[in-house]
Order: structure tokens, then sequence, then C-alpha cells
């Protein structure tokens, strides 16, 4: 009969640790993971320095960490989502709806996005119109859109290699994405201008006539890919015509299996992108929820010491990573240490 | 004649022909020997494949993973500054701590000056060059000692640091001067230093044992990530799971086996049973974010959450080896035991059970197995990411704190950029292949001592 009194201790186990569950004393964060390995490294450095427990740092993408973040206010809810782009006012609206309403908005820097192929390939120099011709779902030929007809980059312009078309792009879920379609694909669209076919095509209507310049081929040329780069890496090491989608930092630590393009004749590295010259880059934020600062021990601090110059400055650990550090820091450091919520002004 | 032949091709045999015999075979007998031929040949083949896979995966998991174990240091003596550690020479605890690792960062660029002074190097790196070559841990692990015992402030310490990633990449064979061409975290002048060391003496590769009991580290220290922290993890869920899965599911199964009525309620029940243990584990995970975090507020991360959604899954397997096990004890017993007077739960519980004992255990440690292996479930509950928390003080923290677990943890590893962090993947995936062979292997054993046959 000793089962039943298992049971009946174990069952009581739960009682007590669903008491227990009331105190949460380590932070929690999630969301992109492009931010993730930055996140990672703070937390465990701040693990080392302060008294606090080490925050657990969860991925998973820019959206899915804000919809998270967005559930409510609570200990059960994240404390801090990290993104690759910007909240949007959807997100904002859903966060408000939820209780969650003074949110403060963290730049921590900027991270590029690099084109790179396989170490013993071909080398590349891209520009924005080359990347939407090659992988655009339909482009103008001779003032009439037609589906995109190129097999080769030499097709698309004849400076590239005769190499087929390969592309691996981030699926649409990943923050990189968004920045990938906006600077790389929209930028060419409009730079061959042909963008004015796509809006006349749309009866005029801006926002369609984006939507159809960014949508991508999908006879098999442009794959996306929902995993993470090491899928890429993965991707390209078993097809040597793939092309592929980096983050600078992700570049940086396999430069035995890649080389990277330029773009714009731009050779990207914290540098040119800290200068503004590297045309793909990025910002990357976190956002705290304010409501959490004082009944989750270490938040601020944690949120000040992700910001410091020694962590996220030109010297610091997160720079040589990749990250491209912000020049506007001590701003955003002010900023944390005031506690100064979206929506409000300095 | 007739009379043999029939004998051994069987009623529908052709007629012999006059003049032949049984040692010459007919053609259609041919036919039939070669197909068992053909039938045998493909059962050894498909056999054959299987363990060709087998032998290739083993030797991939070895060949990628066994590097893990093996680890370069670095050892240097490291002067601890008063002037940069206790600026007011007090020994205040409070004081000391107040210096970040940022602080200690110097003192190791110095211990690595004096290093290349003392051996006449001329490598012409700067310290802080030289000091790269040291894993970012270093600083963390000069400043825990400093903080133990802060009365070695002004001696001169050896330690043994933990080489970079790269460094130790090159003493692996993963690193060469031809693939760093491109590489901004290591130069040539670098690996130079890094041979004239090894020459020295100073640099060795030796067993790691953070390895199996350390935590997890970031991005940036791979080769100070150890899989230890979320083996306890797993070993909390495996408690919860035992502890709740085993009771439950033993009584469910007596219950359903000896004492229900066998009508249309108690098959759905058992139609289901069965359905649930084809449910793809990742439902239950998602379960487990809906009931258990989002409704009864248990902690994110933990792996008291991570053995009750296990838990879930390994119900039906834990009932459906109890039930065949139960079904298995011959009613003979049970009716013996009936006869003398035994209550039908005194004829469970004295007779039935202990003799179905066996089979329960082997059905459970197989769930656990199971159990341990799983990694979709996690992913809903917070238990995949960076949880580098030290290893838990007690057996309330081990249920409570955040934590992963070992699958979890492999899989962690294997989407990050680091090629290092590869090698540790595979790694891990060995230490988890031991425990999954160990625990079989009980099972096998058990089953063998202890399972009578009537």
């Amino acid at each position: 009969m000793s089962f039943v009194k298992l049971t009946v201790s174990a069952l009581a186990l739960g009682a007590v640790s669903a008491t227990a569950a009331a105190a949460r004393d380590q932070v929690q964060i999630a969301g992109s993971s492009t931010v993730l390995p930055y996140a990672s490294i703070v937390a465990e450095a701040f693990g080392e320095n302060f008294e606090f427990p080490t925050p657990v740092v969860e991925s998973g993408g820019s959206s899915a960490g804000l919809k998270r973040f967005c559930e409510g206010v609570g200990e059960n809810t994240i404390d801090i989502a990290n993104a690759s782009r910007k909240i949007k006012d959807k997100e904002i609206k859903a966060c408000a709806e939820a209780g969650v309403t003074d949110i403060i908005e963290v730049r921590i820097g900027y991270d590029g996005i690099v084109f790179a192929s396989d170490i013993n390939g071909n080398g590349f120099e891209f520009t924005p119109v080359q990347w939407y011709k090659a992988i655009s779902k339909q482009v103008v030929v001779d003032g009439k859109l037609v589906d995109n007809p190129y097999t080769m980059w030499n097709e698309v312009d004849a400076t590239l290699p005769a190499q087929p078309i390969q592309a691996y792009v981030p699926g649409t879920k990943h923050g990189t994405r968004e920045v990938f379609e906006d600077k790389v694909i929209l930028a060419g669209c409009e730079e061959t201008g042909d963008f004015d076919v796509y809006k006349a095509a749309n009866g005029d209507d801006k926002k369609a006539a984006e939507k159809a310049c960014i949508a991508l081929r999908t006879d098999g040329k442009a794959v996306d890919i929902d995993g993470d780069y090491t899928e890429t890496l993965a991707r390209i090491e078993s097809n040597k015509d793939g092309i592929g989608v980096f983050g600078l930092a992700f570049y940086e630590n396999n430069t035995d299996k890649l080389q990277v393009a330029t773009m714009s004749g731009v050779v990207p590295s914290t540098e040119s992108i800290a200068t503004g010259e590297y045309p793909v880059s990025r910002p990357l934020f976190f956002y705290v929820k304010k409501a959490h600062i004082g009944v989750i021990p270490g938040l601020k601090e944690f949120a000040e010491f992700f910001v410091a110059d020694e962590i996220a400055g030109p010297d610091g650990p997160l720079s040589e990573y990749g990250l491209v550090a912000d020049p506007e820091l001590a701003q955003t450091q002010e900023a944390v240490a005031n506690e100064v919520v979206m929506g409000s002004s300095m | 004649m007739t009379d043999t032949s029939q004998q051994g091709g069987g009623p529908a045999a052709p007629a012999r022909k006059h003049g032949e015999t049984l040692m010459k075979l007919t053609a259609r007998t041919k036919r039939r020997n070669a197909a068992e031929r053909r039938f045998q040949a493909y059962g050894i083949a498909a056999i054959g494949v299987g363990l060709l896979m087998l032998v290739i995966l083993v030797v991939n998991i070895f060949g990628n993973g066994m590097g893990a174990f093996t680890q370069t240091f670095i050892t240097l003596d490291v002067h601890l500054d008063q002037s940069k550690l206790d600026k007011k020479g007090n020994r205040d605890l409070e004081d000391i701590k107040k210096v970040s690792t940022f602080g200690y960062a110097p003192l190791i660029n110095r211990a690595f000056e004096t290093k290349a002074a003392d051996l006449d190097l001329k490598s012409g790196l700067k310290p802080k060059a030289m000091a790269d070559l040291l894993s970012k841990s270093a600083a963390a692990q000069l400043r825990d000692y400093v903080l133990a015992d802060p009365a070695r402030i002004g001696q001169t310490v050896s330690f043994r640091f933990l080489a970079n990633s790269r460094v130790d990449g090159y003493m692996k064979g993963r690193v060469s001067r031809e693939s760093i061409a491109n590489d901004k975290n290591i130069s040539a002048a670098q690996l130079d230093l890094v041979d004239e060391l090894i020459a020295e003496g100073t640099v060795r590769r030796t067993f790691n044992p953070a390895f199996i009991f350390g935590a997890d580290a970031s991005d940036q220290r791979p080769e100070a990530a150890g899989i230890g922290v979320s083996m306890l993890g797993s070993l909390f869920m495996m408690v919860v799971v035992l502890a709740l899965a085993l009771p439950i599911g033993v009584a469910a199964s007596i219950y359903l086996e000896e004492f229900a009525a066998k009508n249309w309620l108690t098959d759905i029940i058992e139609v289901n049973i069965s359905n649930l243990a084809a449910v793809p584990s990742i439902v239950f995970g998602i379960l487990g974010l809906a009931v258990f975090i989002n409704y009864m507020h248990l902690p994110m991360s933990a792996p008291l959450v991570g053995g009750l959604v296990l838990t879930l899954m390994t119900l039906p397997t834990i009932i459906i080896s109890t039930r065949a096990s139960l079904k298995s004890v011959p009613p003979s017993i049970r009716d013996a035991a009936l006869g003398v007077g035994a209550s039908k739960m005194q004829a469970v519980f004295h007779h039935v059970l202990p003799l179905a004992a066996p089979g329960i255990l082997t059905g459970t440690i197989i769930g656990l197995a199971q159990a341990l292996g799983e990694t979709a479930p996690l992913l809903l509950i917070g238990m995949v990411g960076f949880i580098a928390s030290n290893a838990p003080d007690g057996v309330a923290a081990g249920l409570m704190s955040p934590n992963s677990a070992m699958p979890a943890q492999i899989y962690e590893w294997a989407k990050r950029a680091d090629p290092a962090f590869y090698e540790r993947a595979w790694g891990g995936i060995i230490i988890l292949l031991v425990f999954l062979i160990t625990m079989n292997t009980l099972a096998v054993i058990l089953r063998r001592r202890f399972e009578r046959r009537w």
C-alpha cells in the first residue's frame, strides 16, 4: 500500500510548490534568436558580478517573444522581450489590452545582415537590385510584369558569376526577414523603377505595391529557413551553389566555412556598419516591463548592466562578439536609469 | 513412391514421371527453395543495413563527441595585486566585491607579460592579445578565488585557466592557420605563441571534468560549457515522473484489470489510453503550458513543470505495460488465493502484484528512459534556452528554480554559432546515450532475473 502514501506525498509536494511559486527571484527573458547570444553573454556576466541569480534567456523569434511579453503582468509572464526590430503599434495595443502599459524600450546596438556563400565557391559583389531581380516572384521585362525568368546569377547581371540562383533567406517569423525585405528587396525594387509598374498594376495602391515587391519566388530558388543560422549553414554545406543570409556575428564565428559578399561595394564589418556605409543593418532592442521593476529582483540592475559601457560599449564583450555599438549609448543609459517608458517624452 | 513424394512436396505436388527420384529436384521445388534462400538473403541484408547504420552512428557520435571530454588548459602565475583588488587594503569583502570581472582582466594581462618576459618570448604580441588566448571565464575564475579567500590578495598564485575555444580547436586539429585567415578572434601570431607555450609545457590538453559536472556558458565561451546542471534538471524531472507516474499508473491498471466491470465505459477508457500513448509529445507540452503555467501559475523553466508534463506522457506507457504484466499472471493464482478465503484486494496485493512486479518495473524504466530523451514538450515550458544557473542547492530549489534538461541542452548547443559548441552537442549525446543504455540494460537484467514463466 506504499504507493498510496507515495501518491499522497507527491500531491502534497505539488501543493507546496504551488504556493512557493509566488516568489520568482530570477529575471526571465525571451525573444529574438539574434539577440539571444548577446543577452546570454550579459546574463552570464551579470550572474558572475552580482548577487542576483543568472537570468534565464530563451529564444524563439522577436514576434514570439513580444507575444509572450504582452500576455500580461505577473510572475508567470516574462520580464524582458528581446527583439531584432522595433515593437509594432499592433503589439503595443495588444500589450495595453493585457494590462502591460509601461514599456521601457532599450536599444542595445546595431547588427549587420550579411550575404555569404561557401568559402571555396565564387566570390560575389552584390547590389540590392540584383537580389531583387534574382529572387522576387515577379519582375518587369519589357515594361510588363512576368514571373521571374532568371535561373543563373549572370542572367541577372553580367558582372556576377555563372552560378545557379539558390538563396536561403530567413523565414517570416524572424525579425531579420523584415530588414532583408525592407533594405534589400524593396530598395532594389524601387531602384530599378519596377515599383511604379507594380503600383500601376495595383491601382496606385502603395501598400499593395510594396507587398507585391517583396513577394519572393516560390519555385525553389529562394528557400525560407525557419530555423537558426546553423540550418542555413548546413544548407550551404550541402549545396555549394547556395547563398545564405546571416547575422554578422554568425559569419564572424564561421569564417573558415563562409565567404562574405559585398553589398553596394562595401564589405560588412562592425566598422562599416557603425559608420552607416554598409546598407543592410538594423537596431537591436529589448523591452522591459516597468511594472516588474521592484518586484522581480535584479531586473533594473540587469537592464542597466546590459547597456553599461563595459558591456555594450565599443570595447565591451558584445562588440567583440559582433554587435555594432550604439553611438548614442549614453542617452540609452540615462533613459534606463530614469525608467523612461515608451510614449513619454524624455 | 507416391507416399514419399506426398510427404516431401505436399498433397499438391505433381506426380513424378517414371525414372525420376527424390534426389533430383523438380523445377517447382527449386523455385521454392530459391525463394526461401532469397528471403533469408533479404533478412540478412536488412540486419546488415541496420548494423551498418548503427556502426556509422556510433562512430560518428564518438568521433565528433570525444573531443568534448578533453580541454586545453593554460597554467599561469597571477599576482593578485592589492592596488587593483582592494584599494583600501582592509580586506573588507564588500569592498572587494565591488571589483567586477572587468577589473580582473589587467591582472591576467600582467601575468602573460611576466610569463613572456620570463621565457624570453619574441612574439611581439601585446599583453591583451596574449591574454585573449584564455577563455573569457578566466576573470570570473580569478574573482571567485579571491572572494572565497581574500587573504590571498597580494600573493602570487598559480592558476589553471581554460584556453579560448580557438586555441582548443587548434590543439584538437579543428582550427588551422589556413582556416583562420578571415577569423578576427585569433591570429597566426597568437597561434605561434601557442606553439611556443606548448613546447614549454604551459599549454596542455587534459581531461575536463567541468564538461560533465559544470553549467552551460554563453556563446562567447563555449570552452566553459558543461552539461552537469542540466543533468541535475533531468534527474529532478525523473524523480517527479517516478513519484507520480508509477503510483498513478499502477493504481489505474490494477483497478482496470482486476476490479472494473467490463462495459462500454471501461472500453472507452482502454481505447483512449492506447490513443494517448500515440499522441505526439509536443501536444503534452502545449497542455503543460496551458494548465501548469498559465492556469496553475507554476514557474516557467522549472523541472517540476517539466516532470509533470513528462508524467502525462509516460503514464500511458506505464499503464499499458503494467496491465500486460498483470494479465500474464495466471488466473489460477487468483483462484487459489480467493479459494482459501482471501479478499479480492488481498489476492491482488499479496499474490498478483508481486508476481507482476518485474514486468511493471521494466515498463517503468523504459517509460523513464523515453521521458529522459524527450525535448519537444520542454520547448514550450521554457526549459530550452540559456539557463546557466548554478547547481541547485537542495530539493526545493532543484524542483523550482529554472533549469534545462540534457536533450534540451544538446539541442541548444547544436543551434549556436561557434563550431566548438557543435563538438559539445555530440559530447552531450554520448552522456545521454550512456544513461539510456544503462537504464535499458537495467530493465533487461531485472526482467531476466525476476521474471517467472508459467
